[in-house]
């Protein structure tokens, strides 16, 4: 899958033809065109992208500063999406609180599915004692649900941007490593396995080099599948006060109890980072799906 | 048969031996106990009355011999005292119970029959208009956070009927029609997210089925389309919903906590988290082996049910 064996005839050098010719711009525009719900959750992300990136110039006021004078200002010229109970403007908090969202739920996810990742591929690998003890292991932290695991954590670990994001992470490595697993142990009975482990390569080497640039696929589908559940903790968290602390806005705590006092008098307190949220986890989901229609057409609807 | 379900439960002991160890250690991580938070606010530490406290609560103890002393409590069915509230903790747990396994399977009910259904439909009608429309609207129940979504119905309620679902729990056995009433929105916030994925797994694993040969044979012979889709294949699809559905269930616990929290109901699951930050273990503890041990019988279930639906798992390797 990743790179096509080049092989010396001695006569003449016989190239397979590349499965995908062009550049990587040709790739992306052929993926919208075959997937247009998912090329629309990759804009959406790249707009959140966007907006993460150059929160600074795009946002309109400071998202911290307050306003006495302009408390749960209706959306207008000047707050476009209105103010909340301290005069905060709502539209530069939900540029400023796709900071935190984004590399929360991309930090996290990578860590969740590396670590993960890295577990199924030796449990798999290694097959046996270790894959039965792994396989318990994991049993114990998937039994526990996400949020009640992550709760628990990012108690214990204290509210601050890198407890919250481990607090997501961990409870992604019991799914990570089964996705993974589930494909090595497919890949290892593969006929150049064997012929790697013939000419006398290492099990490690076998295992990293060999192996694992084949479950690329299985594991990009997963990465971006958890993203957006990975997002959705993160707004959990923050709504019930464990997330990243205040006075850095972040989406889920704009939704806390503040915002339901004044929700009848200024719905929009209620209404703009819900949407906010939703849009990011559902762009990640979109993504998501066509990513895995396109690489592992195995699991299709899954 | 009989191999296969003690196998199960062997595991399913292990499994909550395990979880109990990783709840207790994760607490006790955790930065301070209650001596220091009450004397934190307290403004004053007095280092003889906090020592005695903790000597008091057991706290002070090596480690190992507390997880010992909760393990003995727990099995005799002692779920000890309340640190926060100087209760015993079954005093605190039951009678929130009955409204969290309340809001669980209603949720449970809702997600069912909105997932299946709309699922099959969905695969009859294979990108048609229809099943576009149902995907969309099943993604963005994925996408919701539940929290929200309860904020936003509460908001429209209000809104539009000027009605608020009581905040003072009504037992159903007082009046049901209230109780119902408090009842269908949360369960509805937190049943929509799970009706997705029932949803999502129902449409994929009806759309293998439909492709099978029999199935071929049932509308070959002239079979009408409801005995074909509704009695041949949903039965025949119906392995990975289950499975999903039991999977789903530790999901939807999680989901309590915020709907709980939004509705204002008296349920444990927002309670875990008051417990939580007040380090009282008596009640985090048995409360966390609480859902794990819901959560355990229900994969037990749907393993039994398993084996049941498809026999040749009885024969075979489980």
């Amino acid at each position: 899958m990743a790179d096509r064996a080049v092989v010396d005839t001695g006569l003449e050098m016989v190239r397979p033809a590349p499965p995908v010719t062009g550049g990587a711009w040709t790739i992306v525009v052929r993926f919208a065109r075959k997937k247009p719900l998912g090329a629309i959750g990759g804009v959406l992300l790249l707009v959140t992208l966007v907006a993460a990136i150059f929160a600074e110039p795009l946002a309109t006021h400071d998202p911290i500063a307050t306003d006495a004078f302009h408390t749960l200002a209706r959306p207008g010229a000047d707050h476009w999406l209105g103010s909340d109970h301290l005069g905060r403007d709502i539209y530069s908090r939900i540029v400023h609180g796709s900071r935190v969202s984004l590399i929360v739920g991309v930090v996290s996810t990578l860590l969740g599915s590396v670590l993960g990742g890295m577990i199924g591929l030796l449990s798999a690998y290694f097959g046996g004692k270790t894959d039965l003890i792994t396989q318990r292991f994991l049993d114990i932290l998937q039994g526990l649900p996400l949020l009640v695991l992550a709760l628990v954590m990012s108690a214990a670990l204290g509210p601050a941007v890198h407890n919250v994001i481990i607090a997501i992470s961990i409870p992604i490595i019991p799914r990570a490593a089964r996705v993974i697993r589930a494909s090595v142990l497919s890949i290892r009975e593969m006929q150049y396995i064997e012929a790697a482990r013939a000419l006398g390569v290492r099990h490690l080497r076998t295992a990293f080099r060999h192996i694992l640039p084949n479950t690329m696929g299985p594991f990009i589908v997963l990465a971006t599948a958890q993203l957006g559940s990975a997002i959705l903790v993160e707004a959990t968290l923050s709504f019930l006060g464990l997330g990243v602390p205040e006075p850095y806005p972040s989406w889920g705590r704009m939704l806390s109890v503040s915002a339901s006092e004044y929700a009848q008098k200024a719905p929009w307190l209620v209404l703009f980072p819900g949407i906010a949220i939703s849009l990011a986890v559902f762009a990640s989901n979109l993504l998501g799906d066509a990513l895995r229609d396109t690489l592992d057409p195995r699991l299709r609807g899954a | 048969m009989r191999g296969y379900i003690t196998k199960r439960l062997l595991i399913a002991v292990v499994t909550l031996f395990g979880m109990s160890i990783v709840i207790f250690v994760l607490m006790r991580l955790a930065p301070g106990n209650i001596t220091d938070i009450i004397f934190e606010s307290a403004g004053y530490v007095d280092q003889e009355d906090k020592k005695r406290l903790e000597v008091e609560l057991g706290i002070d103890r090596p480690l190992p011999v507390q997880y010992g002393a909760w393990m003995r409590e727990l099995l005799s069915g002692d779920l000890g005292k309340s640190y926060h509230y100087e209760l015993p903790a079954a005093d605190i747990i039951k009678p929130r119970l009955p409204v969290t396994l309340e809001l669980a399977f209603l949720a449970l009910a809702f997600s069912i029959l909105l997932g299946v259904p709309f699922g099959v439909i969905s695969a009859i009608r294979q990108d048609k208009p229809l099943d576009y429309v149902l995907r969309v609207v099943s993604l963005a129940g994925l996408s919701m956070p539940s929290f929200w979504l309860g904020m936003i119905v509460i908001l429209l309620l209000v809104r539009s009927f000027g009605w608020i679902p009581s905040v003072q729990y009504v037992s159903p056995f007082d009046d049901l029609r209230a109780n119902l009433a408090q009842f269908f929105f949360p369960a509805l916030a937190v049943g929509y997210r799970s009706s997705a994925l029932i949803m999502r797994i129902t449409r994929s694993a009806m759309l293998e089925v439909l492709r099978e040969d029999y199935i071929r044979t049932a509308w070959a012979k002239g079979q009408r389309e409801g005995p074909v889709v509704w009695r041949h294949a949903l039965k025949n699809a119906s392995l990975p919903v289950i499975t999903l559905i039991g999977i789903e269930f530790a999901f939807l616990i999680g989901g309590l906590i915020v709907t709980e929290t939004v509705f204002n109901l008296p349920g444990v699951a927002r309670y875990l988290i008051d417990a939580i930050q007040w380090r009282d273990y008596p009640i985090v503890q048995n409360l966390v082996m609480l859902i794990a041990v819901i959560v355990v019988l229900a994969n037990l279930t749907v393993d039994l049910l398993y084996a049941w639906l498809d026999p040749r798992i009885k024969y075979g390797r489980p």
